[in-house]
């Protein structure tokens, strides 16, 4: 195995158990690193689930099992030896509905830091500087400078989520998850989330579930098309839309079902 | 053709008259049910402090003599003394004590409740919880009286086993289920999206609860903790049993001590009515009013900076 895999998410033959309803059947699928993969296909196909694997953050539900292999960067993420923390902390994860804590908008930033550095406490100018470089490259910087100590909850819903993308940043994370980033903002904050995209790619893998096709067609460079918890296709955006080469994904994309 | 006129005949058959007649009445029976409790709680104020009155214009009674003198005689037949400074000084004790122990372990129950143990766990602990909850005082003060007693004795060497240190354990126990299952509800309506939020950045599970959870829910939590103080304040019956009973400024909180509500619960009947003595139970009961009045307040003033920031 070379030093930098040309992957950074590599699954084989995973299956997930909700309980007894089995929502991921042996996905095998290769994330190619730095640059914007879209999970797309109708509701309840599995995307989110399959998302929710790379951090390992479905395991918050008891009744959930399973089971195969997840590579992240090389390293299989479900081996023994793995630190959920130390995973959590290098994969970003964006939600559905922006969801920033309810504390000031610069502990928002830094609730990272402050986390994953409990017994040794960074200074204040440290703190400060992260907060800035994190609020600049989001472009919330020139917005917020001057009121950093108000509550987080309290910003526009685009603003909550550059900020929920923003704290992750100071991690310095490998991959960014984003589960439909924009299904709760307007024309607007999409275009701005998506630029912000744009921006982030290289830097960091991003993997993104959308329902919104038109998004997915915009926004990434790869898709990969799922449905009814199966793995259908994966192919470079352009190439997909264009020309499917699964029947089942031309149905989808014409908009015969979804 | 000319439009359907709203005054003239209607577009739709008029509703009966019995329908219209009941809605009226039901309206007004639900408006009764919200008011009464305002008058309910103004006419109690009205009538106790109706019988204390007239003792304020007494040449017996002073005001400062009556909150700053421990010295209750109350039917001594030479000089008859009203201090109630021992009986504030005990409620005080009894009450902070139990406040003191209570609100760290129910806190910690509700944490574990909400964020730490299994389903099946949960409903058994809730179901306890309540079960608890639902022990009557008197029954509390017959295990302050009978049973804690003997062991704070044992344990500690005092010479009487009813003391503030008894006193405010039963409190305490009597406290934990009401801060635990409120804080517990406290703690379940912080959306889950800000657990997984925090989950997400790596945190632990222990960083969830003390960066994300408790900052979330600190109005729920206060208002929990208050709601116990208010039963810590207002218990009568147990604290009646397990705290000795005996009118005295305590210099440790081996000392036995009594507090206003036992003194009046203990007094009332004995006292003739109208007398001075009555008169005087009464403005005590004036006097707890005025104490759960300011704790109210404040709590509300706190909640309202809390949320302000």
């Amino acid at each position: 195995m070379s030093d930098t895999p040309a992957f950074s998410i590599t699954t084989r033959d995973l299956n997930l158990w909700y309980a007894k309803f089995q929502a991921l059947i042996n996905i095998n699928v290769d994330i190619k690193h730095g640059i914007i993969t879209s999970l797309i296909g109708p509701s309840g196909c599995g995307k989110t689930t399959l998302l929710r694997c790379f951090n390992r953050i479905n395991e918050r539900y008891t009744y959930v099992t399973t089971q195969g292999e997840i590579k992240l960067l090389g390293k299989n993420i479900y081996d023994p030896d793995v630190s959920l923390v130390e995973l959590r902390k290098s994969v970003g994860m964006v939600f559905q509905r922006p969801n920033p804590l309810p504390i000031s908008i610069y502990e928002n930033v830094v609730f990272g830091i402050r986390i994953h550095n409990e017994s040794r406490q960074s200074t204040r100018s440290d703190l400060d500087a992260a907060v800035e470089k994190a609020l600049t490259e989001v472009g919330l910087w020139k917005d917020l400078k001057d009121r950093l100590n108000q509550r987080a909850t309290g910003l526009q819903l685009e603003q909550q989520q550059k900020l929920c993308i923003a704290r992750l940043l100071p991690l310095k994370p490998e991959i960014i998850l984003m589960d439909e980033p924009c299904s709760a903002l307007d024309v607007e904050g999409t275009r701005a989330i998506e630029e912000l995209m744009f921006e982030l790619k290289g830097r960091y893998t991003i993997v993104i579930v959308t329902h919104n096709m038109a998004q997915a067609r915009r926004a990434s460079d790869e898709c990969i098309f799922m449905l009814m918890g199966e793995f259908i296709e994966h192919s470079p955006t352009a190439e997909l839309f264009v020309n499917p080469k699964n029947p089942k994904t031309a149905e989808y994309i014409e908009g015969r079902y979804g | 053709m000319a439009l359907p006129s709203l005054t003239g005949k209607s577009l739709r058959p008029a509703r009966p008259l019995w329908a219209v007649c009941g809605e009226k009445m039901l309206e007004l029976l639900i408006r009764f049910c919200g008011v009464s409790a305002i008058i309910f709680v103004l006419a109690i104020f009205f009538f106790v402090f109706k019988e204390a009155a007239p003792v304020l214009w007494s040449k017996n009674f002073n005001l400062t003599q009556f909150l700053c003198s421990p010295e209750w005689y109350p039917t001594s037949v030479s000089n008859v003394r009203y201090g109630v400074l021992a009986l504030i000084v005990g409620t005080a004790c009894v009450s902070g004590l139990a406040v003191f122990l209570a609100v760290p372990f129910s806190l910690g129950a509700a944490v574990f409740i909400s964020e730490f143990c299994g389903p099946k766990l949960k409903e058994v602990l809730k179901i306890v919880i309540e079960l608890l909850a639902a022990i009557p005082s008197v029954v509390w003060g017959f295990i302050g009286l009978t049973v804690t007693s003997k062991i704070v004795q044992q344990m500690t060497g005092a010479p009487v086993g009813v003391n503030i240190l008894n006193g405010g354990i039963i409190l305490a126990l009597m406290c934990v289920p009401i801060i635990a299952s409120i804080s517990e509800d406290a703690l379940k309506a912080v959306p889950d999206t800000y657990r997984e939020a925090a989950l997400a950045l790596g945190a632990t599970r222990w960083q969830i609860v003390y960066r994300v959870l408790l900052p979330a829910a600190k109005n729920g939590l206060l208002a929990a903790v208050l709601l116990g103080v208010g039963r810590a304040v207002g218990e009568t019956m147990a604290v009646l049993m397990a705290t000795g009973h005996a009118v005295n400024i305590p210099h440790g909180i081996l000392d036995s001590v009594r507090t206003l509500t036992a003194n009046i619960a203990a007094e009332l009947g004995e006292a003739p009515a109208q007398s001075e003595h009555y008169r005087i139970l009464f403005l005590t009961g004036i006097l707890l009013f005025f104490i759960t009045f300011v704790i109210n307040v404040t709590a509300d003033f706190v909640v309202r900076g809390i949320r302000q920031k």
